[in-house]
């Protein structure tokens, strides 16, 4: 009793003194971090803040702890169907002017989504992406140039969808579990994977042990930049390799290369060919490092919108005259093979259920 | 002051140590040295020049002749110096209004027109592309003559600033830039007619190395010249007060002399001490006068030349700086964004280019308004307020191309943008006219009024330098003829 009534005056006279440090302690620390925190919110570029991206991040891990999806994430879609759902609906209720698709896409991407600087003054875009996303508003919209092009950044793309600033992103976009936690995806339409560009007369040979002390590109948000940083974290790719800071567009590193800023580009082979077409000094070293496929990338919800991107991508490859083997044949066969057969996706398996 | 003794003739040897109001320096000043005094012969061992000198002054002290001789020195001695430092003064505030006129202003123009250059270029790159393909011969032409104006305007900028100086580093690295910049251009141009997209991305890069790297340079360039001109005006408008107070002084030791004499000799009039006192107050009326109104000359160039200047230089960067961000938000297409929080607080996502055109517009709408207010007349104003009716019909009609654009009409929103007749960037091209013209007639007035308060300085230098001397000559000759009474 005596003890506890010593301590207890001791206290009384401790006790204000501690409270005070410890308020002075939280305020500092609160007006020290408080910066930091402010600071990251506007480094970010996309539309969540760092709230929004860091639950993305919990929830994303998801679909990659399946080994099934994580193998094989292309296969994670809906089942096809043609009926319209509450967002098809929605799209198809605006009004007059505004009754469009609103797609994002690439406008650098040659012949897979970009502007023809000869096309003269309609600055319409074309490709391959390009004729997909009109076939898709043919199908919903009946015209098949109800569309409203947004060029989105590579990083941009899912915080576009997410935000509702896009229907849909049709460029150039890898499926992988990461993204599934993020966004839907249709049925893959493409097959290609990662590989080396560099120069002719460079020493590198692939994306092997040649890579060392060269300065790497790749876009910032793209799958290549993703693959590189954990292959380097893993140790798999060589230790001295430097991946520089990424640029907004895979055209971009382009540039960088022919600017001698960089040593060698890795990016998705079909869009590597792309970029060789355009400098006959660079060309595509070894062969693809990964197997990835491109999808239609949807809001999470967007159910109706999948099974519909779905139907119609099955219409579209089985479409001889005006389908998929001619977009193939009219844009890609020239930069990448003669025949589509290395690009074309494996039949869907539309494994997803909900 | 301390008046000399009431005898004539003091008894000799008993040293008076006050000395009239004589500057110590004794020896040489004594200008015309005349045979020294009788007593003067008997210095007994070398001493030094100086205490010689002043054994010499203290005793021709003694006599009525030494002293007349020790206040004409000393009279003599005050109005040169008096012309002296009035020379000096003036002429000092006379070459850094000199300066203004002709150096720091026309830098301080050149440097915003650097900006304005480097800008124009950028812009007429960007349209070129928009414009699909190949550029018409009027953009292209445009953009050729940027660079090379830029290029001069950079070499004009190097030669006028001194080596060493931040301005001259700045000047340095915007060379090295510029034809790295015109060589991403001409890469891009190569690209386009090849009808590679990779053209678009050089253009890209072009523009972030001239957003990010150059157009900060050229404006920090713009900020030391408007500096330095800030620092000219400084130097060319305090009043003179060490010439003035020698001349009150000048002035007060004539008055003292002729009064000493009149007491001494009930004559009124001495000739050659009136003579120098009327030199001396035109001397320093012409200096108070004189810098009074080159002062208000000068002044007046600032309230009405240089601030109205600098308004119209800044909105006329704000217009360019609006056109590009209006061209780049059609380049991008959507590419980049920018959330911000509106007046609720809500986070609203915009195009990060069509983010700064409002921007922009805000600052040129502010900046036309500030001209129209400082502008002083009606030829300063009508452009101004013409510039702001075309600014008002610009916003109209890049409200009207930005809904195009959302609704998804492209080329409808390109056609408002860059098209001919009824674009917005007939708007544009309005609104840089007028401030142009604008920018002629403040130029105008700023060159008459700091001209107007240089021609005030004119010859003034020179005119108190001989003036001075005249005066001084008069002093002497004054005091000469009273000394002549005792031969």
């Amino acid at each position: 009793m005596r003890m506890r009534g010593r301590v207890r005056t001791g206290l009384k006279g401790w006790g204000g003194v501690g409270a005070m440090a410890v308020v002075c302690g939280l305020v500092l620390a609160f007006a020290l971090l408080l910066p930091v925190a402010r600071s990251q919110g506007d480094g970010s570029t996309g539309t969540g803040g760092p709230g929004v991206t860091r639950a993305d991040q919990v929830a994303d891990d998801g679909p990659c702890t399946n080994p099934a999806i994580k193998t094989h994430p292309e296969d994670q879609t809906l089942s096809p169907s043609s009926a319209d759902g509450p967002t098809i609906d929605k799209i198809k209720a605006r009004q007059g002017e505004k009754r469009k698709l609103i797609v994002g896409v690439d406008q650098n991407s040659y012949r897979w989504g970009y502007r023809n600087p000869n096309g003269g003054p309609t600055a319409d875009l074309e490709g391959f992406d390009i004729d997909l996303v009109h076939r898709i508003a043919q199908d919903i919209l009946g015209d098949p140039n109800a569309v409203q092009f947004k060029a989105i950044p590579t990083n941009q793309r899912i915080p576009a969808i997410q935000a509702g600033r896009v229907d849909m992103v049709v460029r150039t976009m890898t499926i992988n579990c990461t993204r599934l936690g993020q966004v839907a995806f249709s049925a893959p339409y493409f097959k290609t994977g990662q590989q080396v560009l560099a120069p002719k007369s460079s020493g590198i040979t692939g994306y092997n042990g040649t890579l060392a002390k060269q300065r790497i590109c790749t876009a910032e948000g793209s799958t290549a930049n993703t693959e590189l940083v954990d292959a380097k974290k893993a140790k798999e790719l060589v230790s001295s390799a430097v991946i520089s800071p990424p640029v907004p567009n895979q055209l971009d590193c382009l540039v960088r290369l022919q600017l001698g800023e960089v040593d060698a580009v890795v990016t998705d082979g079909a869009l590597a060919a792309s970029q060789a077409a355009q400098d006959p000094t660079v060309e595509l070293k070894g062969s693809p490092f990964t197997t990835e496929y491109y999808g239609v990338a949807m809001r999470s919800d967007a159910d109706d919108l999948v099974r519909r991107v779905n139907q119609i991508l099955v219409d579209y490859r089985k479409d001889t005259t005006d389908g998929w083997q001619a977009s193939y044949d009219r844009w890609l066969s020239a930069t990448l093979n003669e025949s589509s057969a290395k690009s074309e996706p494996p039949p869907p398996k539309y494994l997803r259920k909900n | 002051m301390t008046h000399p003794p009431k005898s004539s003739t003091a008894p000799p040897g008993s040293g008076v140590p006050t000395i009239p109001a004589v500057p110590p320096q004794p020896g040489p000043p004594a200008q015309p040295p005349p045979p020294p005094a009788p007593e003067a012969p008997a210095a007994p061992a070398r001493r030094t020049a100086f205490a010689e000198g002043l054994d010499q002054v203290r005793a021709a002290a003694t006599t009525e002749p030494g002293r007349l001789r020790i206040i004409g020195a000393a009279l003599a001695l005050l109005v040169v110096l008096f012309g002296a430092v009035t020379a000096w003064q003036t002429n000092e505030r006379a070459a850094a209004a000199d300066d203004v006129l002709h150096k720091s202003q026309p830098l301080s123009s050149a440097a915003a027109d650097i900006y304005r250059y480097l800008a124009d270029a950028n812009t007429a790159a960007s349209s070129g592309f928009l414009a699909g393909g190949q550029e018409t011969a009027d953009s292209r032409k445009k953009y050729e003559e940027d660079i090379d104006l830029a290029a001069a305007g950079l070499i004009k900028a190097a030669s006028n600033s001194d080596p060493d100086s931040p301005a001259a580093k700045t000047v340095a690295e915007l060379n090295t830039l510029l034809p790295e910049y015109k060589g991403l251009v001409e890469r891009a141009r190569t690209y386009n007619r090849q009808g590679f997209p990779v053209g678009g991305a050089y253009l890209r890069y072009a523009n972030e190395k001239m957003q990010e790297e150059m157009l900060p340079k050229a404006q920090n360039l713009y900020t030391s010249e408007n500096q330095r001109l800030r620092a000219d005006y400084a130097d060319a408008t305090p009043y003179p007060w060490a010439a003035i107070g020698l001349g009150v002084l000048a002035l007060a030791g004539l008055a003292w002399a002729q009064h000493r004499n009149y007491r001494r000799t009930n004559r009124v009039l001495n000739h050659g001490l009136v003579a120098a006192t009327a030199t001396a107050t035109v001397v320093l009326l012409w200096l108070v006068v004189g810098h009074t109104v080159a002062r208000a000359g000068l002044n007046d160039s600032y309230d009405h030349g240089v601030r109205s200047l600098n308004v119209l230089h800044d909105a006329r960067i704000a217009s360019l700086k609006a056109r590009g961000n209006e061209n780049l938000t059609l380049v991008a297409r959507g590419a980049e964004t920018v959330t911000k929080k509106n007046a609720q607080g809500v986070d609203v996502t915009y195009d990060a280019y069509d983010f700064d055109f409002d921007k922009d517009m805000d600052t040129l709408g502010k900046g036309l308004a500030e001209a129209s207010k400082l502008a002083d007349d009606s030829s300063g104003k009508t452009p101004v307020i013409a510039a702001e009716g075309n600014m008002t019909v610009w916003k109209q009609r890049h409200t009207a191309a930005r809904a195009q654009d959302d609704n998804g009409n492209y080329e409808e929103a390109l056609k408002r943008v860059i098209g001919g007749k009824g674009a917005t960037g007939e708007c544009f091209d309005s609104v840089d006219d007028n401030l142009a013209k604008a920018l002629t007639h403040e130029e105008k007035e700023f060159a008459r009024s700091a001209g107007d308060g240089l021609g005030a300085m004119t010859g003034l230098p020179a005119g108190a330098a001989v003036l001075a001397v005249l005066g001084a000559a008069g002093a002497v000759l004054g005091i000469g003829r009273r000394l002549s009474e005792y031969r």
